[in-house]
């Protein structure tokens, strides 16, 4: 076991782990975050997708204790108050239908608009090639990921 | 009576996003795997590495040494209690079903069945234990091919031998047709075998407290599960629960019921705690049933002109090791839609059911009519070719025109509407067809080496699964009805419990709709109840496009009963004669002038409160409505799809795709553009990515998603989509739209593919069409000596 700190949607916790815990399965098994979730165990589809220190990681391609004192932010310490501009752009584009893609695609989509606050479509079409959605055909997201964009979703 | 308790404006076509989405965009849903109960144990399956060996030996012993284990079993351990797997459709009288075990105690017939569960407190403890179950294996020789399964020669996948049945269709004078037709055409194609990929991996919870159980379960199916699980395990069918949470897209692979649910139940049972299984990605390529798998002899005959006189299939169907829920009627769905929409003389269908050492196969997005319409559309494009006319000529001079619905066709159907004609004129004038044909013979001449192909798919499907006397004809083991409930609450909200299963449809919104326009309440009053077979006590789940065209009449009719019920009690209030009140927009007013009114929202307390109630009637609005439709539900369209391939590397580009379809009346056409584009999507993919591949000794190469080829946003195209109307024959005027894109495209994409081709002499590429294959189809021809 190795004790780890690590801050997840603001709260700090400590807890001891196995070494080869992922990342994603300490979040939602240990810290009860389950609002992401897992889609593979290749690192292919993306549904995992959270932001460690301000960056996009695939939480099941991470250790747990590579994350520790690090700041973790999931798909549900996103909205502050209100949606965030994604969240907003994904319900009103139904960039969505079973939605277990959608915290993965969004987390990747907001490290998208962060490098690049003003893609093109093609651009966010490769900005989202990790992150797999078997039910939208992309298209919705794409003019999501483009109406977050244009509220401001990078700032 | 206040005016802002009623709907405002009629919901019917208003594009409203999901009310399904607060939940989903921040994190908060409840997937089976996110469920923890006290005392609950995890399960991991030892399985089988082999495509088909004897089992000579099962030792559990170090497994069940490894700390935190709480128990192992092998198959033999619930030989006496798991029984056999549910077929629900034997589709012939002398069809064979083999038992299937869902822990395999003599024999494992494909890669990755269940042998051994070890059950332990944590997951990575179980999956630790799985992987030291010692199984003895003596190896049996595969069966991989259903061309050469049924040859006297080959080995067998049970001791009853490799055919499970044969069901054949025939209507007119076939021999009639195709003798001295000026034109016949055969083909051979394939449908290549597909991994249905729902981003949600199957997961289940058991428990069992008191006798009683409940099933947590990423299903489509909880009320068929329910009834299956009391049937395959004795366990009193009042006794069972089935939820169906969040359930993360089906697609047609969580219509199933499957080996590790009733073992969940089995397991539980046996040791009194709750038990979880989630499957990996990798688990389910294996072991969630597959998709496809045909291969398909086509035959037409024409006059010179190019009208159809016949139609003749014979199908070849791989139904991997064993038959489940529906494997065997997949096939037969697709019998009746081979004429699609063209007349013809005669039509006979052939279909041979095959075992081989594979994955069983089932329902897979559209189930069996993407594999006909993808045959009789390439075929259309053949006989063009042959004619030398234009694809949408010659399907013209061939489909049912507007004015002869309703159309019996010879497949027996009854088409209630349809209009070919409007559908494929708006196609063409979103696509720019004719200049897109000049662009394309004027590259043609100047030899370009990336070639432009259009590729044309005037599709029809049926859906709106069913009418139950044509299901019981068929031999299918259910009804095709759907169950709808209306509660109306005291303070004038309304729960609506649906039957219906949804995983990804939007029912809570589309269903919300329906409601405020029957009732007159408002969209936000109104929350919607499914997926829980104590909550929904009676339904027959999501499938086959059917939840609008069923489920959604099942709520019209329970609304009317609401309505019927409560003009009763408005009479009372109103003191006016029931004949003499109208309703209209949640409003109950007597006629002729007197302005007395009561909202629907005010008989609803009033029945709550019960104190004026006239004599003999019920205080209670609440109402029930099962829904039998009298026939399918006919969608069609015309796509159109514009593809560049580049003949040095072989890559094939969309560059354009427009797809115009007729589904009736659109409830909510932000979700009907989700469920085109979505379709649309997993067509495509069938043509050009997707393909599940077992090697030479039967191991599955496509195990991950990084072999097995789920397209991301880079590599699909943005589509234009439009639609045209033609009213079906029920009262919401609606029809079917969850299949239809992927209906649909995969013909159009490789019928453009192969226009761009066929000037070079190439008349098919075997799905899907990967730059490798498209690449080694030009350098065979050029080889060869160019066009044929």
């Amino acid at each position: 076991m190795a004790k780890i700190t690590v801050t997840v949607d603001g709260v700090t916790y400590t807890d001891d782990v196995e070494p080869r815990l992922l990342l994603v399965h300490y979040l939602r098994e240990q810290v009860g975050k389950t609002g992401t979730p897992v889609g593979c165990d290749t690192s292919n589809c993306g549904a995992c997708t959270v932001h460690l220190n301000g960056v996009s990681v695939k939480s099941c391609s991470v250790l747990a204790v590579q994350a520790d004192g690090a700041e973790i932010t999931t798909i549900e310490g996103m909205a502050n108050g209100q949606w965030h501009p994604l969240q907003q752009a994904f319900h009103t584009e139904h960039a969505l239908q079973c939605g277990y893609c959608t915290p993965g695609m969004i987390m990747a989509a907001a490290d998208l608009l962060r490098n690049n606050p003003h893609p093109s479509d093609q651009e966010i079409r490769e900005g989202l090639e990790g992150n797999l959605c078997r039910c939208t055909g992309y298209e919705n997201i794409v003019r999501a990921v483009r109406r977050a964009a244009e509220a401001g979703a990078s700032s | 009576m206040t005016a802002d308790t009623q709907a405002a404006q009629p919901e019917l076509g208003r594009a409203r996003p999901r009310k399904e989405d607060a939940r989903l965009v921040t994190g908060q849903t409840n997937w089976t795997d996110n469920i923890v109960l006290p005392g609950m144990l995890h399960m991991a399956f030892a399985r089988s590495p082999m495509a088909h060996a004897r089992i000579t030996s099962v030792d559990l012993s170090a497994a069940r040494a490894v700390p935190g284990v709480i128990a192992a079993y092998s198959g033999a351990d619930f030989a006496a209690e798991q029984g056999s797997l549910p077929c629900a459709w034997p589709v012939t009288e002398d069809i064979v079903i083999p038992a299937h075990p869902p822990m395999a105690t003599e024999e494992v017939r494909y890669p990755g069945e269940a042998v051994a569960v070890v059950v332990a407190r944590d997951r990575y403890t179980a999956a630790d234990a799985a992987a030291l179950v010692d199984v003895g294996y003596e190896p049996l020789p595969p069966v991989l091919d259903i061309r050469t399964a049924l040859d006297e020669s080959s080995p067998k996948v049970h001791a009853e031998g490799n055919k499970s049945f044969e069901w054949v269709f025939a209507q007119g004078d076939l021999d009639e047709a195709f003798r001295g037709a000026p034109v016949v055409i055969e083909r051979n194609y394939r449908q290549q075998r597909l991994i249905p990929s729902a981003m949600e991996p199957r997961a289940v919870v058991a428990s069992c407290v008191g006798g009683e159980f409940t099933l947590w379960s990423a299903t489509q199916i909880p009320h068929v599960l329910r009834v299956m699980l009391a049937l395959v395990t004795g366990i009193p069918e009042q006794n069972i629960r089935v939820i169906a949470p969040d359930v993360g897209g089906g697609f047609g692979s969580k219509l199933q019921v499957t080996a590790e649910e009733v073992l969940a139940v089995l397991v539980t049972r046996k040791l009194g705690r709750p038990v979880k299984w989630t499957e990996s990605r990798s688990e389910g390529n294996l072991t969630v049933h597959h998709g496809r798998d045909q291969w398909q002899r086509i035959r037409i005959a024409a006059d010179s002109d190019g009208r159809l006189r016949g139609l003749s299939v014979d199908l070849l169907a791989d139904m991997g090791a064993y038959l489940m829920l529906v494997t065997p009627g997949v096939p037969l769905l697709g019998a009746f839609m081979y004429p699609a929409i063209y007349k013809m003389d005669a039509y006979s269908f052939r279909c041979t059911g095959v075992f081989t050492t594979k994955m069983p196969t089932d329902a897979y997005r559209g189930a069996g009519r993407p594999e006909a319409t993808y045959a009789i559309e390439r075929i259309m494009d053949e006989l063009a070719a042959e004619l030398g006319v234009d694809p949408l000529e010659v399907r013209e001079r061939n489909w049912i025109k507007h004015e002869e619905f309703p159309y019996t066709t010879i497949a027996t159907l009854q088409y209630d509407s349809g209009n070919y004609e409007a559908a494929t004129a708006r196609a063409k004038e979103l696509f720019g067809y004719d200049s897109l044909r000049q662009e394309q013979a004027e590259r043609n001449l100047d030899n370009d080496p990336v070639r432009l192909g259009i590729g044309v798919s005037t599709y029809t499907e049926m859906c709106g699964l069913a009418p139950s006397r044509v299901l019981g004809s068929l031999a299918y083991g259910a009804g095709g009805w759907e169950h709808a409930s209306i509660r109306m609450l005291p303070t004038g909200k309304v729960e609506v419990v649906t039957g219906s299963s949804a995983h990804g449809q939007g029912h809570e919104t589309a269903w919300s709709q329906i409601v405020a326009d029957q009732l007159g309440v408002p969209f936000e009053d109104i929350r919607v109840l499914h997926g829980d077979t104590q909550i929904s006590p009676k339904g027959m789940d999501t499938y086959g496009s059917r939840s609008l065209a069923v489920g959604g009449m099942a709520l019209v009719g329970a609304c009317d009963k609401v309505i019927a019920k409560a003009k009763t009690i408005a009479s009372a209030l109103l003191e006016t004669p029931p004949e003499e009140i109208d309703f209209a927009n949640g409003v109950f007013s007597a006629r002729g002038g007197s302005g007395a009114a009561k909202t629907i929202q005010e008989i609803a307390l009033a029945t709550f409160a019960a104190h004026n109630l006239p004599d003999g009637v019920e205080p209670s609005l609440d109402s029930d409505a099962t829904y039998d439709p009298d026939n399918f539900s006919f969608p069609h369209g015309t796509h159109l799809c514009a593809v560049e391939v580049d003949t040095e590397t072989g890559m094939v580009t969309i560059r354009s795709y427009v797809a115009v379809d007729d589904i009736g009346k659109v409830i909510n056409p932000l979700i009907v553009e989700g469920q085109v584009h979505g379709g649309l999507a997993q067509g495509i993919a069938q043509a050009l990515y997707e393909e599940a591949v077992y090697d030479d000794e039967g191991n599955l190469l496509t195990t991950t998603l990084a072999d097995y080829l789920v397209p991301s946003a880079a590599d699909l195209p943005s589509y234009v989509t439009a639609r045209t109307e033609s009213p079906a024959g029920n009262r919401l005027g609606v029809k079917g739209v969850g299949e239809a894109g992927t209906i649909a495209s995969t013909p159009a994409v490789v019928n453009a593919i192969i226009d761009a081709l066929r000037p070079l002499g190439i008349r098919d590429i075997t799905m899907p069409c990967t730059p490798e294959r498209v690449w080694r189809a030009i350098q065979n021809v050029r080889e060869s000596g160019g066009a044929a």
